[in-house]
């Protein structure tokens, strides 16, 4: 009876809600309307990396804006897998399943797409995939900074994950890795171009695989940017490219999870052909 | 307009000229020896805290969870034990029972039986008893009728002016009878 109410009340109130903000929003856009409106869109703005702490010079070692949101990071990483496993309790709390849950997911994906002896690997990772998760969520904090929007960083971890494959398949194998771009399931006289073709796709792999991420990233952040440039120069009308921006935070939200997953689930792609190169 | 927006950034972001901060070379060495800074701290937090505590409590639950299921196995080993034991005593009693109704009914058939022969054995001594009594009876009529028959006969005879001669009347009545 108690909850009937309750349903019944939230409807009306939801509603309110709705028109109050929006009442709000149209009276914002009256009132701190730019004297002399204009598009002043900078959507690359916020990826710009600045020192921290008043530096004024960019060295290799200087701490900037980029350094702080990868230490907030791993801030993230340590509340979430080591303050909330803290209590190791048989019948776990919610931070506590929260971890477990994170360790489950990607232990079972690498024990699942890279086979039962690519378990050992599982802590670089667990690594790669909360770093990426806990950057993309970060990222989309207003007025932060997203690590992962960094063609640098993508690229590192698209490196890291190649080279690590490539001398572990060579290691592992042998000569025998060479396998992997000798297609024995194929007619012999078109080995030698799937061969090539092969090889190719193998070197470009790092390359998709780092900008996929960036890109995405970016490309989210920017369209975000783009609308809230709308937005400042509408002024009345500016609730349209707000929606907007609801909407695409929506999807940014979604894409923020799915391209970490994207880049784990590849990397134990590349560790299960590392490890069993036969095709 | 972009030029006078982030004049001060310029000093330090000279190659931005294109707007995408991502291609500014000259970050890449601060933003790849943060990264891997940052790489490195995360893996040693995980592979030298977090990953262990984790895979030790769902070890631990896992076993938890294993030595209960066992328990339980053996629990319900112990109940199947038990309800075959009380099957089995339900059908030694009723094996009892049934051999007990068994012998019960053979003595009452005995006994039964017995008595039955008694009573007919009685009743055969009784009948032949009667049976006697009835042919001395039936003995005993009919020389009482062969007696009258020769009186009567010779009466009748002696009446008629006959002389009876006893012998010849005796034979007589003897023959009228058989017939």
């Amino acid at each position: 009876m108690a909850e009937q109410n309750a349903k019944q009340g939230a409807g009306p109130i939801i509603k309110i809600a709705f028109f109050a903000v929006l009442a709000l929003v149209l009276l914002s856009g009256v009132l701190f309307a730019p004297a002399h409106p204009g598009l002043a869109i900078h959507p690359m703005d916020q990826f710009e990396i600045k020192p921290l702490f008043g530096a004024d010079h960019l060295g290799t070692f200087t701490p900037t804006n980029q350094t702080l949101w990868m230490v907030l990071a791993i801030v993230g990483i340590v509340l979430m897998l080591v303050v909330g496993s803290r209590g190791r309790a048989i019948v776990p709390t919610r931070g506590q399943s929260v971890a477990e849950m994170a360790y489950g997911f990607v232990y079972k994906m690498v024990e699942d797409v890279a086979g039962k002896d690519a378990v050992k690997y599982f802590p670089g990772i667990m690594t790669l995939f909360m770093f990426i998760l806990f950057a993309n969520f970060l990222g989309l904090i207003p007025t932060s900074f997203t690590a992962t929007s960094h063609i640098a960083v993508t690229a590192v971890l698209a490196m890291i994950v190649f080279v690590f494959v490539t001398v572990l398949g060579f290691v592992k194998n042998g000569v025998g890795f060479l396998g992997l771009f000798w297609v024995s399931s194929a007619p012999l006289a078109l080995r030698p171009i799937l061969a090539v073709i092969e090889l190719i796709s193998y070197f470009v792999r790092p390359v998709s695989h780092s900008i996929r991420l960036a890109g995405n990233v970016m490309a989210g952040h920017a369209v975000i940017k783009v609308f809230a440039g709308f937005a400042a120069a509408l002024g009345v009308f500016s609730f349209l490219p707000i929606l907007a921006i609801s909407a695409v935070y929506a999807l940014e939200v979604l894409v923020a999870f799915i391209q970490a997953y994207v880049f784990t689930i590849l990397t134990c792609v590349y560790l299960k052909d590392a490890l069993h190169p036969s095709h | 307009m972009a030029s006078n927006t982030h004049s001060t950034e310029a000093a330090h972001g000279g190659a931005e000229a294109a707007g995408m901060p991502q291609l500014d070379f000259s970050t890449f060495g601060n933003q790849i020896f943060w990264l891997v800074v940052t790489l490195v701290v995360i893996y040693f937090v995980l592979t030298k805290i977090a990953l262990p505590r984790i895979e030790a409590v769902l070890s631990e639950r896992q076993g938890t969870i294993t030595n209960d299921l066992a328990a339980a196995e053996e629990l319900k080993q112990k109940a199947v034990e038990a309800e075959e034991a009380y099957n089995k005593a339900l059908a030694d009693a009723r094996v009892e029972a049934n051999k007990i109704v068994a012998e019960a009914r053979a003595d009452i058939q005995a006994d039964l039986d017995a008595a039955a022969a008694k009573a007919d054995a009685e009743i055969a001594a009784k009948a032949a008893e009667s049976e006697a009594a009835i042919s001395e009876i039936r003995a005993g009529a009919v020389d009482s009728v062969k007696a009258v028959s020769k009186d009567v006969a010779k009466e009748i005879l002696g009446s008629m002016g006959y002389k009876a001669d006893a012998k010849s009347v005796t034979a007589a009545v003897t023959s009228r009878m058989k017939g």
